[in-house]
């Protein structure tokens, strides 16, 4: 029974998300007040039947209806309860009704958090637009991807969820990588409704900002999770693999880091209206590009869903429907909306329209090195894939400019200012990153271009915001900074901790393979190694070979590890399960091979030392939180006044 | 032209000549980058360069895998039915390797032998890689697949 519930609950749904997609749309076109008015409440409903449907599934899962095919293939007895809970997201299906639900919550966020900011008619525009999308992804559910179809007479028990994924930081990765895809479309449907509305006004820029700081967030937050993820479920020790799946949800973060930057430019100035409109399009266009990447099955990847090509025919159709339906009514709309402002060579929006050249160019060119392997096959001309030193050297290549120019952007005034003065307060910043980036390198003994050169780059992205902070208070008596101020000197802070953290870890990891016995202890890499045993260990749903090994720096003992080789019940996977000890400096990490076949009872270890590791994840976070602040900036949040202009939709918009 | 239309222009140019050359840079990395997949039977068929770096598929062979047990280098056979390349590598080999089962080594080819910098197997107990599935059945070796389409076991997503 709880299936069919869930699955009518979807029906609903998708039912009212077609009422929300229409009526106030034509309301707004009309300048109909109820029609309009009808917005919210639709938006309620069809956040209500999603959770329904959402917790029917999870309730299956926990209750193991091995009925239903989502619960049979990706559950079983032996799983803990919060694994099965976790499941309820672990597969296509899932994900999708996860991602549905998301989208709702993010409806329902904006009905009731921007109800006094936005006037009536944009409101309806905008919740009408994320019907619209809404209406696309359900159909996707109900018609490719059900989670609630039944097998019957059900098996006796069910597979089992991927170990890798039985872990914790799966329970909220996905959720927050989600909370950043379908965040895109909330700036997406701004960007729309502002279309629809007639002669656009800066306003809407400034209403879309908070939640597209917000959505930018929370796929900051997403990716990161990932790549920490991967760092220590995976074994292989690296935090990012620019593999396409990685590239998918990291081309939507680089359009949507050059649109946070656009629509700063945009809603203070005026300039470059069309190109903000533009980016909120590829923004969003970017994350249906990705979840094409992942779900239809083009690639093999470790992260591929299971193919079918009917998902991969339906989501291309949707993502070339809603680009081309919102290209389409910008090549219409646009015309009337430019009005920019002229600047000057040296000015703040120069130093943003740099930021945004560079980031969408770093985006074309993971594009083109995800998707021609993906060409090149389809075109039958061989099987090929890129090597992720492409990605590297060009990001690096791309990154770079936008390191040198970033401290300068606070410091540059609106309009027209003067190099000098821009330059004259970071000058101290400039020297002392230069030598102290220098000097730290060489202490750490880590003298490369690689290391020093992102020593220096940190430090000027670290100083060079602290030192904004420092002329903040020195222009005013008291120090009082705005949201979008301190969640900007944090965010280029936090790329700055980042930038260091990636040059230590890409040119100082130290890795060594080695044999081990019981009763071994080697020296690797400055630390003495000592095996004491191999046991036996049992899980709930595993057992395992455990090596205990003791580390010691010179005889002072500094941690204990205890690497895994698991081996699943449900259907014998093998799975390293790798030790490690984080540090601020440097992470010990430890994996067990294979046993090896000498009859000594050794085993083949990888030993691995990754330096400032943490750093990559804490920049990362700093940058999150960074956005939110930013996004909780007070004029973003100030009640909408009637006087301020004049209602909409009486120049003729029309209907999307 | 007015002052604005020359500084628009100015803009507009330096753009467009720095995507274009940011385009040049892209497509030369691109090149110099690509990795080609071959199966034992290709490398035998031509002669690859020995510079280049490949991806090598295949089925590791019966009785070919063996340990070094003082460097640690372990050097297996790859082969589609047709053929069979020696491979070395030194680390930690994945957990579902096995003989008998599909595998991508990448790495580069030095008279003969693979040196691979990295192996890589399926990653539960259904999953053939398609490439290895495809250079299979190119060169007529029978092999139990379940390919993706039937197997949702390795199917997740982040």
């Amino acid at each position: 029974m709880i299936a069919e519930f869930g699955q009518i609950s979807l029906i609903l749904a998708l039912i009212l998300a077609a009422l929300l997609a229409t009526v106030p749309l034509w309301g707004a076109y009309r300048n109909n007040q109820a029609m309009m008015n009808l917005a919210p409440s639709l938006v309620v409903g069809h956040f209500v039947f999603l959770l329904a449907a959402f917790v029917s599934l999870a309730t299956l899962f926990v209750r193991h209806d091995f009925t239903v095919v989502n619960v049979a293939i990706n559950s079983n007895l032996l799983l803990p309860w919060y694994y099965r809970l976790v499941a309820t997201w672990g597969s296509h299906e899932g994900s999708l009704l996860m991602w549905m639900l998301i989208l709702g919550s993010w409806m329902l966020a904006v009905a009731l958090l921007s109800r006094r900011v936005l006037p009536n008619y944009f409101m309806a525009r905008v919740l009408a637009v994320m019907g619209m999308i809404s209406v696309g992804f359900l159909l996707f559910t109900i018609l490719t991807s059900n989670p609630f179809d039944r097998i019957l007479p059900g098996p006796a028990d069910g597979q089992d969820l991927n170990p890798l994924l039985q872990d914790w930081a799966m329970i909220i990765h996905p959720p927050m990588l989600y909370m950043g895809y379908v965040g895109m479309s909330v700036a997406f449907a701004f960007a729309i409704a502002g279309l629809l509305s007639g002669r656009m006004q800066r306003d809407w820029v400034r209403w879309s900002r908070p939640w597209t700081l917000g959505a930018w967030a929370f796929l900051s937050a997403g990716i990161m999770l990932g790549s920490w993820w991967a760092y220590y479920e995976l074994g292989w020790g690296g935090w990012w693999f620019w593999d396409p799946v990685e590239n998918a949800s990291f081309i939507p973060w680089l359009i949507a880091t050059a649109l946070i930057h656009a629509q700063a430019v945009t809603e203070k100035r005026g300039a470059f209206p069309a190109w903000t409109i533009l980016l909120s399009i590829a923004a969003f266009s970017t994350v249906l590009l990705g979840t094409f990447i992942v779900r239809s099955g083009v690639l093999t990847s470790v992260h591929a869903f299971a193919v079918d090509p009917e998902r991969g025919v339906f989501i291309l159709s949707y993502m070339v429907l809603v680009t081309g339906a919102a290209l389409a009514l910008y090549a219409v709309r646009a015309p009337r909306v430019m009005t920019g402002q002229g600047f000057g060579y040296v000015s703040r929006e120069s130093t943003l329209l740099v930021n945004n050249v560079f980031m969408t160019v770093a985006a074309g060119m993971v594009i083109l090195g995800t998707l021609y392997p993906l060409l090149i096959d389809l075109m039958g001309w061989g099987q090929i894939s890129v090597g992720p030193p492409y990605f590297s050297v060009m990001f690096i290549l791309m990154m770079i400019p936008i390191v040198a120019l970033m401290p300068l952007g606070p410091f540059t005034r609106w309009g027209q200012d003067d190099i000098k003065r821009v330059v004259s307060p970071l000058t101290v910043s400039f020297i002392a990153a230069i030598v102290a980036g220098t000097a730290i390198a060489a202490l750490l003994g880590a003298l490369n271009v690689r290391a020093i050169s992102g020593w220096i780059g940190g430090l000027w992205l670290i100083l060079g915001a602290l030192t904004f902070l420092w002329h903040q208070k020195k222009a005013a008596r008291r120090l009082r900074l705005t949201g979008g101020q301190t969640g900007m000197i944090l965010a280029h802070a936090g790329v700055g901790v980042f930038v260091i953290g990636v040059a230590m870890v890409e040119s100082m990891t130290y890795e060594r393979t080695v044999r081990f016995a019981p009763g071994d202890t080697r020296e690797v890499a400055g630390y003495n190694w000592h095996l004491e045993e191999i046991a036996s260990v049992k899980g709930k749903n595993w057992i395992a070979e455990e090596g205990r090994f003791v580390v010691y720096r010179g005889d002072r003992e500094i941690t204990r590890l205890n690497p895994q080789q698991r081996l699943y019940h449900r259907g014998q996977q093998v799975m390293t399960q790798v030790a490690l000890r984080p540090g601020f400096t440097r992470d010990l990490y430890i994996a067990m091979g294979e046993p090896l076949s000498d009859g000594t009872g050794a085993w083949s270890i990888r030993i691995q030392i990754h330096p400032f590791v943490r750093w990559i994840w804490f920049g990362a976070f700093m940058v999150t939180l960074g956005a939110l602040t930013a996004a909780s900036d007070k004029r973003y949040w100030k009640p909408y006044r009637a006087t301020d202009e004049s209602p909409a939709g009486s120049e003729g918009a029309q209907p999307a | 032209m007015t002052p604005t239309r020359k500084k628009r222009l100015t803009i507009v140019g330096a753009v467009i000549l720095s995507v274009g050359a940011a385009t040049a840079v892209a497509l030369t990395a691109l090149q110099d980058n690509l990795t080609f997949f071959v199966s034992p039977s290709d490398v035998y068929a031509q002669t690859m360069p020995d510079d280049r770096h490949l991806r090598l598929g295949g089925l590791v062979a019966e009785g070919s895998v063996s340990r070094d047990p003082q460097s640690m280098e372990v050097s297996f056979s790859v082969t589609d039915g047709a053929h069979t390349i020696p491979v070395t590598f030194i680390g930690l080999l994945p957990t579902l390797f096995r003989e008998g089962q599909g595998v991508i080594a990448h790495g580069r080819l030095d008279n003969g032998v693979f040196h691979a910098r990295e192996v890589l197997a399926r990653h539960d107990e259904t999953y053939m890689p398609n490439e290895v599935a495809r250079a299979l059945d190119a060169a007529g070796t029978p092999h139990q697949v379940s390919m993706p389409g039937t197997e949702t076991k390795s199917s997740y997503n982040y």
